[in-house]
């Protein structure tokens, strides 16, 4: 064994990261351990063809916490700030969005629109200042600080003033669908917000607390969406130097086989090398279930707790999909120097909850809803000159396929969605030379996250604050001493933020402050 | 014409059904765990009598009983209790409680090591949802065999030489909480010197299909010896005697509780012995750990009280600063023929209820339609009220 670390931070994901920077800039002996040849987790630019490369699995930058940037000092520049939607229409009269201002709509709905967007602002600024603190905890035990912080919660939920504090409690738990259709007549606006509540999780516009999954999404820029450049890999490339800089050591090629238990106490891993490394403490960015069940073993920790992570919902239900393309494809509608937004297929809110229908019985949707962008466009380090690469949100595919995913299914939804973007772009399968698509095993194997869920859990609330992984667990220390969580599945969840990994570690300093 | 397949509805019969009904005087039957479960054949005080001076049988078939097998039955099993299992060998068997995470127990039983890697867990409530909730990432197989073991206790001073009769030879050598097996008829019979008594006495288990051949020629070798078969009554006052707590009677299993506060630690319940902190990791033990740092709320009390009115679910009260305060509550109470003595097993608010302590209990009683009341002294006592040598003597005397 080498000599007694402070920290190991297994997985270097952008929170991990985040967390061991923090604890190496106070001072704290830091190792992170990551099992691919490069940092970043789902936050990475790789090649996926000759010559193309491309955001893997996350591709927009639209979450990322003030406070993380502002801690760290974070620099890296951006290809493109501000990105507008384009919400494509199959009869060619799309929907242009950005911040709360709509094109294209009646004039009806461009007002409903403002109104939506200010009020849906206001409740994620509420829930930003709760993203960015250690949940309270509501046992019997509770500390005093808990008791002020949910009672500050209370106080600034009333504080919103009595019609919009009505408006927040009706509206968070309930589902965007009814929302949309009570406010707009536009379909592909309704459509592209359904979508916006949708991304990434196994629920459909109808499913209740969508409202909520939507109000997460706006909570670190108000929804605006920028691109950095070179990929999201240049986020966690900063992040990275960040942390050396701060004097931790990241060791990648270094996947964790299990957590090492002594006493009943987390003492450091080993792993799949053989390699043994003791640690005061280990902090765990591997997803909740992976970091239980497999690298600290159900045994080890108490039944209940091992329960609630059985039971915890992570099914990843999107695919990713990667095209090689030798020029920009023609949409009907949209002029060549659009093409840095962001589009979105989904013509109606009905026609993402019918495509959601399929995942429910394990079935891929036949008609899928697309988020897709053209990184190349503003970035020409991601493709040859002349070239281009689209990457794609498809949804929905669901991690436990019925027919189970194999090279056959995984072809057979790639041609299918190739399809149903030839819809709106004619020219396009002439235009690839070549594609990848990860169906969320594919995720789950390449990034290493139960159910190819990219929040690591579904973001619902009954997996949120308090019960962010589960109950007893949410203020990122788990019921094992010397174990804390500090990806996604813990408070607040996933999304490019860093808020898991900056919280988990001023959780982890005040603590050790205390004792 | 089609016929519709009979549904068994209503209570389930024991295997001795047959033979219990033959022997039946008083037709007075509750529900246990959805069997049919005599109070009594004859007469409480004969039956309880036979406990103390001969031999009793009770039919335990209701008992929950599960199968435990599987490479990781050990780590199950010391996982789900308090206890340090991996002392208890093969051919040896365990009291233990098993708690929630917040360290309030859920049941307390018996655990049967019957051979390396496979036991049996014995039960008065059925815990299968918590077993298989236990069991999430482990490789192991918990089976409920409840129905198709058929179980006696067979218990009193006698009772050995009753087995002795009954041709199990070095029974003899069987030290309390040791099992041994036997063929019966050309199935395995199962003995283990363990019972609800307090008293000299074994539990025999065997499959339910020779049940009625294993009474009959039980009841044939304990002819002579006093053999009676006996109810939940007389059980019951025997093992008030013996200091033994039930599930709920004296606690409620945590897992049907509502209210906060009304389960109980083992600390509680007087359990400490079985807690066993040096294991790394058991279901519970953070939160016993913090509550035996802070301190428990209540205490299980064995109370001797004056007088020879039972303190049926009396208050307790304890003198404190000259008044009486209500600190408490019995939960069992019976008058104790064999130790001429008025006992009850209680519940009392922490710091009273020291061994030794002074406290009152508050009895009600009817005499002719009209109401009395007594405060009768008690005094906290420690030991077993019954706890006669012949229960633990190896080899047992031939009474």
């Amino acid at each position: 064994m080498n000599e007694r670390l402070d920290a190991i931070v297994i997985g270097a994901g952008h929170n991990g990261l985040v967390c061991a920077s923090l604890l190496a800039r106070a001072g704290r002996k830091v190792l992170v351990l990551e099992a691919n040849d490069q940092v970043g987790g789902a936050a990475v630019t790789r090649p996926f063809a000759d010559g193309y490369s491309v955001s893997a699995c996350a591709h927009l930058l639209y979450q990322l916490q003030p406070q993380v940037r502002k801690d760290l000092g974070l620099k890296f520049e951006l290809a493109a700030d501000k990105l507008g939607t384009i919400a494509l229409a199959p009869d060619g009269q799309h929907v242009r969005y950005n911040g709360n201002d709509v094109s294209g709509t009646s004039d009806g709905d461009a007002v409903e629109f403002k109104d939506f967007q200010r009020r849906m602002t206001r409740f994620a600024d509420l829930l930003r200042t709760y993203m960015n603190r250690t949940p309270p905890r509501l046992a019997k035990d509770a500390s005093k600080a808990d008791m002020l912080n949910l009672a500050q919660f209370g106080f600034d939920v009333r504080r919103l003033g009595k019609v919009e504090m009505q408006e927040f409690l009706r509206l968070i738990g309930m589902n965007i669908y009814d929302e949309l259709v009570e406010r707009f007549d536009n379909g592909p606006l309704k459509g592209a917000l359904s979508l916006d509540a949708t991304l990434g999780t196994h629920l459909g516009p109808r499913s209740p607390n969508t409202i909520l999954t939507y109000l997460y999404r706006l909570v670190g820029s108000h929804g605006a969406i920028s691109a950095p450049a070179g990929g999201m890999g240049a986020v966690s490339d900063a992040l990275a130097q960040s942390a050396r800089n701060h004097g931790a050591t990241i060791r990648t090629g270094m996947p964790v086989k299990r957590i090492i238990i002594e006493n009943g106490r987390a003492a450091g891993v080993e792993t799949e090398n053989g390699e043994k490394f003791s640690s005061r403490l280990t902090v765990s960015n591997a997803d909740p279930k992976s970091t239980i069940m497999k690298l600290v073993l159900a045994r080890n920790v108490e039944a209940g707790f091992t329960r609630r992570i059985h039971n915890l919902r992570s099914r990843g239900n999107a695919a990713k999909l990667h095209l090689a393309l030798d020029g920009l494809p023609d949409i009907g509608g949209v002029e060549k120097r659009e093409f840095g937004e962001r589009f979105v297929i989904a013509p109606d809110a009905d026609y993402v909850e019918r495509a959601f229908n399929a995942a429910k019985y394990g079935e891929t949707s036949a008609r899928p809803v697309f988020e897709i962008t053209f990184p190349s466009f503003r970035d020409s380090t991601l493709a040859p000159a002349g070239k281009h690469v689209m990457s794609a949100i498809v949804q929905y595919a669901p991690h436990r396929l019925a027919a189970g995913w194999s090279d056959g299914t995984r072809q057979a939804f790639l041609d299918l969605a190739i399809g149903a973007l030839g819809e709106y772009m004619p020219d396009l399968k002439q235009r690839i030379s070549a594609s990848e698509l990860l169906t969320p095993v594919d995720i789950e194997d390449e990034f290493h996250i139960t159910g190819g869920h990219w929040h690591h859990g579904e973001l619902t609330l009954d997996q949120f604050l308090f019960t962010r992984p589960v109950g007893g667990a949410a203020q990122y220390a788990m019921p094992l001493d010397g174990l804390y969580l500090c990806g996604a599945g813990a408070h607040p969840g996933g999304g490019v933020s860093g808020a898991a990994g900056r919280n988990a570690a001023r959780a982890i300093l005040k603590r050790e402050k205390a004792a | 014409m089609t016929t519709i397949q009979e549904v068994p509805q209503g209570r389930l019969k024991s295997p001795f059904f047959s033979r219990q009904a033959e022997l039946d005087r008083l037709n007075r039957w509750h529900e246990w765990k959805g069997y049919s479960s005599a109070d009594g054949f004859y007469d409480t005080a004969l039956e309880y009598f036979s406990i103390r001076n001969s031999t009793s049988v009770f039919d335990l078939t209701p008992m929950t009983k599960y199968r435990i097998t599987g490479p990781d039955s050990l780590d199950f099993i010391d996982r789900l209790v308090t206890r340090d299992m991996r002392k208890i060998r093969p051919g040896r068997v365990a009291y233990a409680v098993w708690c929630n995470e917040d360290g309030k127990v859920i049941d307390d039983g018996t655990i049967f090591h019957l051979q390396e890697g496979e036991y049996r867990l014995c039960s008065q409530e059925r815990h299968m949802a918590w077993l298989r909730a236990s069991a999430i990432g482990m490789d192991v197989s918990i089976v409920d065999e409840t129905p198709e073991i058929a179980a006696l206790a067979v218990q009193g001073p006698t009772s050995y030489s009753v087995l002795k009769d009954l041709g199990l030879d070095v029974i003899e050598n069987l030290k309390p909480f040791g099992l041994t097996n036997f063929e019966f008829e050309g199935v395995d019979l199962m003995v283990s010197r363990t019972g609800f008594t307090g008293d000299l006495g074994y539990e025999l288990w065997l499959p339910a299909e020779k049940a009625e051949a294993l009474w009959d020629a039980l009841f044939a070798a304990g002819k002579d010896h006093g053999i009676m078969a006996i109810g939940t009554s007389a059980l019951e006052e025997s093992r008030i005697e013996a200091g033994y707590i039930a599930a709920d009677i004296d606690f409620l299993p945590a897992d049907v509780t509502v209210r906060p506060g009304r389960s109980r630690s083992p600390f509680e319940l007087g359990l400490e012995w079985l807690v066993d902190f040096k294991k790394p990791n058991f279901t519970g033990r953070r939160a016993l750990a913090e509550e035996k740092r802070r301190g428990s709320t209540w205490r299980l009390v064995k109370l001797d009280i004056e007088g020879n009115k039972p303190a049926h679910h009396s208050y307790i009260y304890a003198k404190s600063s000259g008044r009486q305060k209500e600190v408490g509550f019995i939960t069992s109470a019976t008058w104790s023929p064999v130790c001429k003595q008025n006992i009850a097993i209680g519940t009392v608010r922490t710091p009273h209820g020291r061994v030794g302590d002074k406290l009152y209990v508050e009895i009600y009683y009817q005499l002719e339609m009209h109401w009395s009341r007594v405060m009768a002294g008690a005094t906290v006592v420690d030991k077993p009220f019954w706890n006669p040598p012949r229960r633990r003597a190896t080899p047992p005397g031939p009474f």
